[in-house]
């Protein structure tokens, strides 16, 4: 079973190398869905279902998403890579980070072995106490439910800011009146003032 | 540890994606790479070796249960973590296009230089 | 008749419509019984949002079974999130706030957390219709006028 983990953890790994390395953009964005759906199946293995469920649904989206994007832009991967001191960089990002990290994992108990205390908690008296037999949903909205308020109003703004950057196509906020200010200069008034005429 | 340190070298590779790719596109898969890479961290921290999903059947020992489940609470903050990430890649979506409607290039060289 | 000039084929538009509906019970299935079952709202609410999302690539956006939400996303994610509110708001007359009010039933039966069913629910309109409707922004950079390239303009 460990070697099943570890060989499905490899081919994300090496998955995500290739498509971060690919020329060709539309290539690139099917292959990170590829990852995604490995994703998925390790959560399987990892015994959380839900998790998995929706892992898959939101990699269709993103695959979606990415597609209509990479297909609106020109597909331009310019093939030269960014100065030496960017790379190198990156590079030394990514090594500190992931050092640092081993390090801090090792200090954990051994992979499958780890336990939260307030877990056991939760799995022996979830039932009781909210009557709920998946113990995931009992936790995520009665016993942790703020949590989940806060999630609401993050995907709210989240979505909020991505219609603010579409409003110069809306025509409201100042640069669709401007546009439309230029546009037909002696035209009749604004829309709130045709009341008369209707 | 080789699942820990192979996640964490995905983390890295998502990192490595967002700095160092000049295509605004590329950064953003970058993006999802790390997300991938922190909700299987967290899951994996509640993993128990030969232990089934936290659900509780009919008919089943709540204590047997207790003892040989997956850790619960890993899985409740990844379940929102998802949805809030694919929120987050869409707002960056939206972003990335809107640059390139005024800028014309998915490239952040060549935007540097447009800038002004 | 279905138009195969936005969207895709006249094949795909008529699967998608019964498609559609299969796709939307199961979403509902999935958060309904959350509680018993793996699922619960966040799986549900991306699920439907996904029906959507093709509903929307098969008929071009203008026409078609979800062009009919394009003005009510706003709505149903508000009333998502004010069930939630609301649900959780009612347990200050009983005790302290969000807490589980409603009247139980027998294990493992629908009936045997009817907060949480209520909750899973609000949650899915609250993700489903933000999820989409972050799906329609992005759609909506397609009907932008074409952006001047020098410098003035544009925003």
């Amino acid at each position: 079973m460990d070697a099943i983990l570890i060989g499905l953890a490899a081919f994300l790994l090496l998955g995500s190398v290739a498509a971060l390395e690919m020329k060709n953009l539309l290539s690139a964005v099917i292959t990170v869905g590829v990852v995604g759906m490995g994703l998925s199946i390790l959560f399987l293995l990892l015994g959380a279902p839900d998790i998995a469920i929706t892992q898959v649904v939101v990699e269709v989206i993103v695959v979606t998403v990415m597609i209509r994007a990479t297909t609106r832009t020109a597909d331009e991967e310019s093939g030269r890579p960014r100065s030496l001191a960017t790379v190198v960089a990156g590079v030394g990002a990514m090594v500190l980070l992931v050092g640092v990290a081993v390090a801090a994992f090792a200090a954990l108990p051994a992979f499958g072995a780890a336990r939260a205390v307030p877990s056991d908690w939760y799995l022996t008296h979830a039932q009781r106490a909210t009557g709920a037999a998946n113990v995931v949903t009992s936790i995520v909205l009665d016993f942790r439910g703020y949590d989940t308020l806060g999630e609401a109003t993050v995907i709210l703004v989240a979505i909020a800011s991505a219609l603010v950057l579409a409003r110069h196509v809306t025509g409201d906020g100042e640069s669709g009146r401007a546009r439309r200010g230029a546009a037909a200069p002696a035209d009749a008034p604004p829309a709130g003032e045709e009341a008369p005429r209707a | 540890m080789t699942f820990y340190a192979l996640t964490l070298a995905l983390l890295g590779v998502g990192l490595y994606g967002l700095l160092a790719k000049r295509n605004m596109l590329k950064k953003v898969l970058g993006l999802v790479i790390l997300d991938y890479a922190v909700n299987l961290l967290l899951v994996a921290v509640g993993y128990r070796a030969g232990g089934g999903a936290p659900i509780l059947l009919p008919g089943e020992d709540p204590a047997a249960f207790a003892a040989g489940s997956v850790d619960p609470l890993p899985q409740a903050l990844v379940l929102t973590s998802i949805v809030i990430g694919l929120g987050a890649t869409m707002l960056l979506v939206a972003m990335v296009l809107r640059l390139h409607q005024r800028y014309g290039t998915l490239d952040v060289d060549r935007m540097d230089r447009l800038k002004g | 008749m279905p138009s195969d000039r936005d969207g895709l084929s006249v094949i795909v538009q008529v699967v998608t419509r019964w498609i559609l509906v299969l796709i939307v019970v199961y979403g509902f299935g999935v958060a309904f019984f959350g509680h018993l079952t793996p699922g619960g709202g966040f799986a549900g609410g991306v699920v439907i949002a996904c029906g959507f999302v093709l509903a929307t690539l098969a008929f071009g956006g203008r026409s078609g079974p979800a062009a009919a939400f394009h003005r009510r996303v706003a709505s149903l994610e508000a009333a998502g999130a004010l069930t939630y509110l609301g649900m959780a708001a009612i347990g200050w007359t009983v005790g302290h706030f969000m807490q589980a009010w409603t009247p139980r039933g027998a294990d493992f039966t629908l009936a045997s957390a009817p907060f949480l069913v209520v909750l899973n629910l609000a949650i899915l309109l609250k993700v489903g219709a933000g999820l989409f409707a972050g799906f329609m922004v992005l759609v909506l950079f397609d009907r932008a006028p074409a952006a001047p390239r020098d410098g003035k303009g544009g925003g």
